[in-house]
């Protein structure tokens, strides 16, 4: 038992060691070596642009049932005006960016870790080494810096159409008065909780992006270990931005107080 | 050009190289031979530093590349140019595109040169005109002959052929086999050819090592390898099993 806990908290240390290792030598290559702009664009267009839909539509449905739940609760005791505030703060501050980064993961994190790794098993990446180009410039930087900035975008998207869904439906479905949903709303949601979004968004990116590129560089030979790599990316992905947001949360609580 | 000394390769937990000791002079064409799986993919990918061996020292031009970092490895490898076993074409580009990727590494931009450049290293492998296809789309011995043009068309000064003519029709065997020759004799190329098959190794070699059991069984002429007496090297050329049925 001893040593089995031994062994995972080892293993545990070896891969957080790679994934520093792995951060490390992108971090240098972003100041080295010469970023390769139309790599970067059409990563934008694959990570960032196509992603908006999924996002979108997550955000919206979750912001329109979250509003209706929270209606019915709090019409029993007449607070019916706070169901705005509710949803607001808590899709900046919590469901926006975790949602968006677990459907990003889902998406982008396995198609990152499905094409390197399949790269990695036919000699691609061996190809592209022969021919003097670093496997980090040429395939980690560009989709490291796409992903930075398309996430914080599409976590705004998403909390964005969440509180414009969960209006609609407070308002026109459920018949909140619209002036005191928007007064609630605007009173209890402010400039914090957009950065807490947007800064969370950004941690997201760094965890889906580095997570995935390394299940991809590191992917074994075969049908299964390519098959491996995506999976493993989309799981470790989505359990790291669970843990991670949680301690985020109070983190970011002291940078950015909730409250009037 | 390329010299190694001692060098031991172990991978997962078996000993692949056993201490090879080789020496590749400046212009010619070294034919290694051996049979399949005894380790010379392995051995050619240490000459560009694509595996680090687990001990003794690689030259490349007097420089010991064994234990340089990646980053550095750039330098040896815009001299030295290694065809994969595989063809290990990029699957998101298409045959020109591929070709032209050195060429844009390089630091290469006018599109007239380069378009002219691909076609010239395409009419050399006998595929003249199929830039536009994708890698999924050719057969096996298309994307060997690809990949070769693809390692060709920055001319390195020194090439590793990964056996550029297995699954190639014996025309298309024969006309590769030309092509090694010539560049050779025109742009005194060296050349390091990992192949078994016999007809490559007698048309291309300036000399042949024969690689077995980790080490170099064998070095020397096409006339030695053929005159030797040795059942080991006679079972290779003949194609003998020793089985009967
Ligand atoms: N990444 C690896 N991990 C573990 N073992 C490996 C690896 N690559 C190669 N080997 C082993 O090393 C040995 C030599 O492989 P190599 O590919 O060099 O053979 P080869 O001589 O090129 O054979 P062939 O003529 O079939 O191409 C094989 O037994 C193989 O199992
Ligand atoms: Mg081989």
């Amino acid at each position: 038992m001893l040593r089995f806990l031994g062994r995972s908290v080892l293993s545990l240390l070896q891969y957080l060691g790679e994934l520093a290792v792995l951060f490390g030598e992108t971090c240098r290559a972003l100041v080295t070596a010469p970023i390769r702009w139309r790599l970067f664009a059409r990563q934008l267009v694959e990570v960032g642009f196509r992603s908006q839909l999924v996002v979108i539509v997550t955000g919206a449905f979750t912001g329109a049932v979250f509003a209706a739940q929270t209606f019915f609760q709090f019409h029993r005791i007449g607070m019916e005006s706070a169901v705005g505030a509710v949803v607001a703060v808590s899709m900046f501050r919590e469901l926006g960016p975790v949602l968006t980064g677990l459907m990003v993961a889902g998406r982008v994190g396995a198609a990152i870790a499905a094409e390197i790794g399949t790269m990695k098993v036919t000699e691609q990446i061996d190809a592209l080494r022969a021919l003097g180009v670093h496997p980090i410039d040429y395939l980690v930087v560009p989709r490291v810096m796409a992903l930075m900035l398309s996430m914080p975008i599409l976590v705004a998207e998403c909390c964005g159409l969440g509180a414009l869904a969960g209006y609609l439906i407070g308002t026109k479905v459920l018949g909140i008065s619209e002036a005191y949903y928007l007064d609630t709303m605007l009173k209890f949601t402010g400039l914090r909780d957009i950065k807490m979004a947007l800064s969370k968004g950004l941690a997201f990116a760094v965890l889906v992006v580095f997570i995935s590129c390394h299940q991809g560089l590191n992917a074994k030979e075969g049908a299964v270990g390519v098959g491996r790599a995506p999976t493993e990316a989309v799981v470790i992905g989505s359990l790291a931005i669970l843990v991670v947001n949680f301690f985020l949360s109070f983190a970011l609580n002291i940078i950015y107080p909730a409250g009037v | 050009m390329i010299r190694v000394r001692k060098l031991h390769k172990t991978l997962g937990s078996q000993e692949v190289l056993r201490g090879i000791d080789l020496e590749i002079k400046k212009g010619e064409t070294c034919v290694i031979l051996g049979r399949s799986g005894c380790g010379k993919s392995v051995l050619l990918k240490h000459f560009v530093g694509l595996l680090q061996p687990t001990s003794g020292e690689v030259f490349v031009d007097g420089e010991d590349i064994a234990r340089l970092p990646e980053r550095e490895l750039g330098r040896i490898r815009k001299k030295v140019g290694i065809l994969f076993q595989s063809g290990a074409l990029f699957d998101s580009m298409n045959v020109g595109e591929n070709i032209a990727f050195p060429l844009r590494e390089a630091g290469l931009r006018d599109p007239a040169v380069i378009e002219e450049k691909v076609a010239e290293a395409l009419e050399m492998v006998d595929l003249a005109g199929e830039q536009e296809k994708m890698p999924e789309n050719l057969s096996g011995g298309m994307r060997k002959r690809v990949g070769l043009a693809r390692t060709i068309v920055s001319r390195p000064e020194c090439i590793l052929f990964d056996e550029p003519t297995t699954g190639l029709d014996p025309i298309a065997s024969d006309s590769i086999n030309h092509l090694i020759r010539r560049l050779q004799k025109r742009l005194s190329v060296t050349s390091v050819v990992v192949t078994h098959d016999m007809k490559t190794a007698y048309h291309t070699a300036d000399r042949i090592a024969y690689l077995h059991e980790g080490r170099i069984y064998f070095l020397g002429s096409a006339d030695q390898l053929r005159h030797s007496r040795d059942p080991v090297l006679q079972n290779f050329i003949e194609g003998r099993s020793g089985d009967s049925d």
